[in-house]
């Protein structure tokens, strides 16, 4: 091989030798374990399920996009771990990849799910009258509540992947679909592109402003590329229904709202969802969808539903109680800093969301979310009256 | 991650370089070809750098679609490899034009020559004189591209060439990876530690993946001569020391870079006529090279012709941190800002330095001087501009 390089590099004509047609088959030239990244310091997801086996019999494959395993777990190898938050260290290029690399794709998706077999299916629930009760919490605790997801479009690469022109043709596609919501969720486009002074201001006053994404897990994976080429966001007159487009998917829906009626947020989620997704249809893009992974999305850890559902909520006693940690397990959820994932809890005000994604419905999700702030709030009620909890503890769910 | 080429089918022409149907499932696939070309073509409306002056729709719409030998594309849009030089000339011919004063690599040819006659420096301002350049190896891909196991090779041949140096050349490899946390901090102490690139500007080209796999530092026992492996290019050389004797440092340099340790490793480093020594970045094409003092100008840092006279001189300053960083009490990193077409030796002639004296009448002697010595070598120093 190398000799025909040689000959290749100073005289291009004369040579019969078959040239590497992708970097994928010329880096077949290495043994596998000359090509095999070094994860011996590395905590996460794809570290612990990549296997030299693994390798050897993925390493020569791609997506019809282009897409290869080496392109799969960049990130995961450049990023050896975050201290808090075991991360899954893998993306998804394209629809194909949760296929072709599936002997990866999903040890990694059961790890990181709950036992999440190969062969379970999911359920999708997007049906508002199925929420019982989350109309009524308490709002001397709850400071706001939001449902958001993500969506992907048929026929496209995902953003690690995605082309210039494939991500203009994203943002066309949605800017038409949000352009014919009507009442409630009338609103207006603001591409990150060309945005006015004044326009940036208010986005950010209002926190809906995206920016580049500067987490190195994400930027490792490419999704950093062309910026702000093709981003922007859309928001309904209300400003209480969001959607972030070529972001770190395809689309992310966002439905929120001050004060404790999870309810109502929800029932405006779902039928904007509902909306946007029927239009899509119509042109001839559909959301990427299957009965086994649900909503199919760049990382695997927001299959399924992809929702992330929760609230701002003032917990200053319970937060401090060392069975914290011990009731979210229980109940099914997780904490974040107020200023969402990567940051610290500001004045005992948490972020309370679910913890499930996938083998579980939108609806059971948010009821999660419902029932277990509902005790959250109980509890500290009770805690500053110098009471104990332990009459109050859930069990498993 | 980056737009790897579209697989499966390709042709390919004998004597001319292949070419890769995009048999991708683009969505447009059957919109008209100028329209599907144009849907990807970047958008540089906000951008100031010598890619998106060049890069016009025609270049573009010609080259998408064509891959190296090693299968990197145009949107790959760093070099990758050393033919990408060449088949995706029609970009980067005019932006080394753009880049380096005009220089045409299709009918210019680079001069080597490492061969140096004076260069001693006033030490009461010259504080330290370094000279580095890059170096890479021939049909390995380049940082932005290269997989693990290129890199892996790189490392290995590197270590091999530089174990043969010996005298006061002899020194000691210290792998990133796995390096002990005395070697670390010493290596910081000493100031010859690289880390992993924060600038955008290098992580966007994919230079940072799969840290620190592969990567090192080599140095030796006199810590005068420094060699960085897979950071920004396959190899960096560096020669330094305190104080201004330039000439000592470039000598070093010169015995440093001895290629035939790298021909008995079967391999050469990456040179061509028009290009010189090709490295990733365009802008160190030709001879790589930065000569460069930290240089105390407290005065002149000041006048506000300093920029004009630095242009004169063909100098760039930057702040005693390297690229990117502000001078720290009036030192300045003052180094040559060609790197094609210019005699190496000539860059070196640092005396217009000397411009900078205590006294007027030092000062009106020196100025005399550096005349008289332009004069003879033909070679302008804007005179004019600085004796005021």
């Amino acid at each position: 091989m190398r000799s025909h390089l040689r000959g290749m590099t100073h005289h291009y004509c004369g040579t019969t030798a078959k040239m590497p047609y992708s970097h994928v088959e010329f880096k077949m030239n290495y043994k596998a374990e000359e090509e095999f990244p070094d994860l011996s310091a590395h905590n996460n997801h794809m570290a612990k399920v990549l296997t030299l086996d693994m390798y050897k019999k993925l390493r020569d494959k791609q997506t019809p996009s282009g897409f290869t395993l080496d392109d799969v777990i960049q990130t995961g190898v450049d990023n050896p771990g975050h201290p808090f938050i075991m991360t899954v260290g893998c993306v998804a290029g394209d629809e194909e990849c949760y296929d072709v690399f599936k002997d990866l794709l999903d040890p990694v998706i059961s790890d990181r799910h709950g036992g999440y077999k190969a062969t379970d299916k999911h359920k999708t629930d997007l049906n508002p009258a199925n929420l019982k009760g989350g109309d009524d919490l308490d709002p001397n605790y709850v400071i706001s509540s939001r449902v958001r997801t993500g969506r992907s479009i048929k026929g496209f690469c995902l953003p690690p992947h995605c082309s210039r022109g494939e991500r203009r043709a994203i943002e066309k596609l949605s800017i038409e679909a949000l352009n014919k919501l009507s009442g409630d969720l009338k609103g207006k486009y603001y591409a990150l592109k060309g945005m006015t002074e004044a326009e940036q201001q208010t986005l950010i006053d209002d926190h809906f402003l995206f920016d580049k994404p500067v987490s190195p897990l994400l930027l490792a994976s490419g999704m950093g590329r062309d910026w702000p080429d093709a981003r922007g966001i859309w928001h309904n007159d209300n400003k209480t229904f969001l959607v972030w487009v070529n972001e770190e998917d395809h689309l992310r829906v966002i439905s929120m709202q001050k004060g404790g009626n999870m309810k109502e947020v929800f029932n405006r989620f779902c039928i904007g969802l509902q909306k946007i997704e029927e239009i899509f249809k119509e042109k001839g893009h559909p959301f990427m969808w299957t009965e086994h992974l649900g909503y199919v999305l760049t990382c695997p850890s927001n299959l399924g539903t992809g929702l992330r559902g929760g609230v701002h909520v003032k917990l200053p006693h319970m937060s401090k109680h060392p069975k914290f940690e011990e009731v979210l397990t229980r109940l099914r959820l997780q904490k974040r800093g107020t200023g969402g994932v990567d940051t610290a809890a500001v004045g005992g005000v948490y972020d309370v969301s679910n913890l499930d994604r996938i083998g579980s419905s939108e609806v059971d999700q948010v009821q999660m979310v419902v029932d277990g702030v509902k005790l959250l709030i109980e509890m500290e009620k009770v805690l500053e009256k110098n009471q104990p909890i332990d009459s109050l503890m859930p069990a498993q769910k | 991650m980056r737009n790897t080429c579209r697989v499966p089918c390709f042709h390919f022409f004998l004597g001319a370089v292949s070419e890769i149907r995009r048999s991708k499932v683009f969505p447009f696939s059957n919109m008209a070809a100028t329209t599907r070309d144009f849907a990807d073509y970047p958008d540089l409306s906000k951008h100031n750098n010598c890619l998106a002056h060049q890069l016009t729709p025609e270049i573009y719409k010609k080259l998408r679609d064509v891959t190296t030998p090693g299968g990197w594309t145009l949107d790959q849009c760093i070099q990758t490899d050393e033919e990408s030089y060449k088949v995706f000339a029609d970009l980067f011919e005019p932006v080394i034009k753009e880049r380096h004063n005009g220089y045409d690599p299709r009918t210019m040819k680079h001069p080597t020559d490492l061969d140096i006659r004076r260069g001693d420096l006033d030490e009461q301002y010259v504080l330290s004189s370094r000279v580095r350049t890059g170096r890479s190896v021939r049909e390995l891909s380049l940082p932005p591209a290269c997989s693990r196991g290129e890199r892996r090779e790189v490392q290995r041949i590197v270590s091999e060439v530089l174990a043969g140096l010996s005298g006061d050349l002899a020194g000691q490899y210290y792998s990133l990876k796995g390096m002990s946390e005395a070697d670390q901090q010493r290596l910081i102490d000493d100031h010859l530690l690289f880390d992993k690139p924060v600038s955008p500007l290098l992580i966007a080209a994919g230079m940072a993946r799969d840290w620190p796999d592969a990567r090192g530092i080599w140095h030796n026992h006199k810590k005068t001569f420094l060699v960085w492996v897979n950071e920004e290019d396959h190899i960096r050389l560096i020669s330094m020391e305190k104080g201004g004797n330039m000439q000592k440092v470039f000598e070093r340099f010169c015995h440093g870079l001895k290629e035939r340790l790298i021909h008995k490793q079967g391999k050469e480093f990456m040179w061509n006529e028009h290009l010189g020594y090709i490295l990733t970045c365009p802008s160190n094409l030709g001879t790589g090279l930065r000569a460069s003092v930290h240089i105390r100008l407290p005065r002149l840092s000041k006048d506000p012709r300093f920029p004009n006279i630095l242009e004169n001189l063909r100098l760039q300053k930057r702040g005693t941190g390297g690229v990117d960083t502000a001078a720290v009490g009036s030192i300045f990193d003052i180094s040559n800002l060609d790197r094609l077409d210019r005699k190496v030796t000539r860059l070196l002639y640092m005396d217009d330095l000397k411009l900078f004296a205590p006294k007027d009448e030092k000062l009106l002697q020196q100025l005399k001087l550096v005349k008289w010595y332009s004069d003879d070598i033909n070679m302008e120093f804007g005179l004019d501009k600085c004796a005021k």
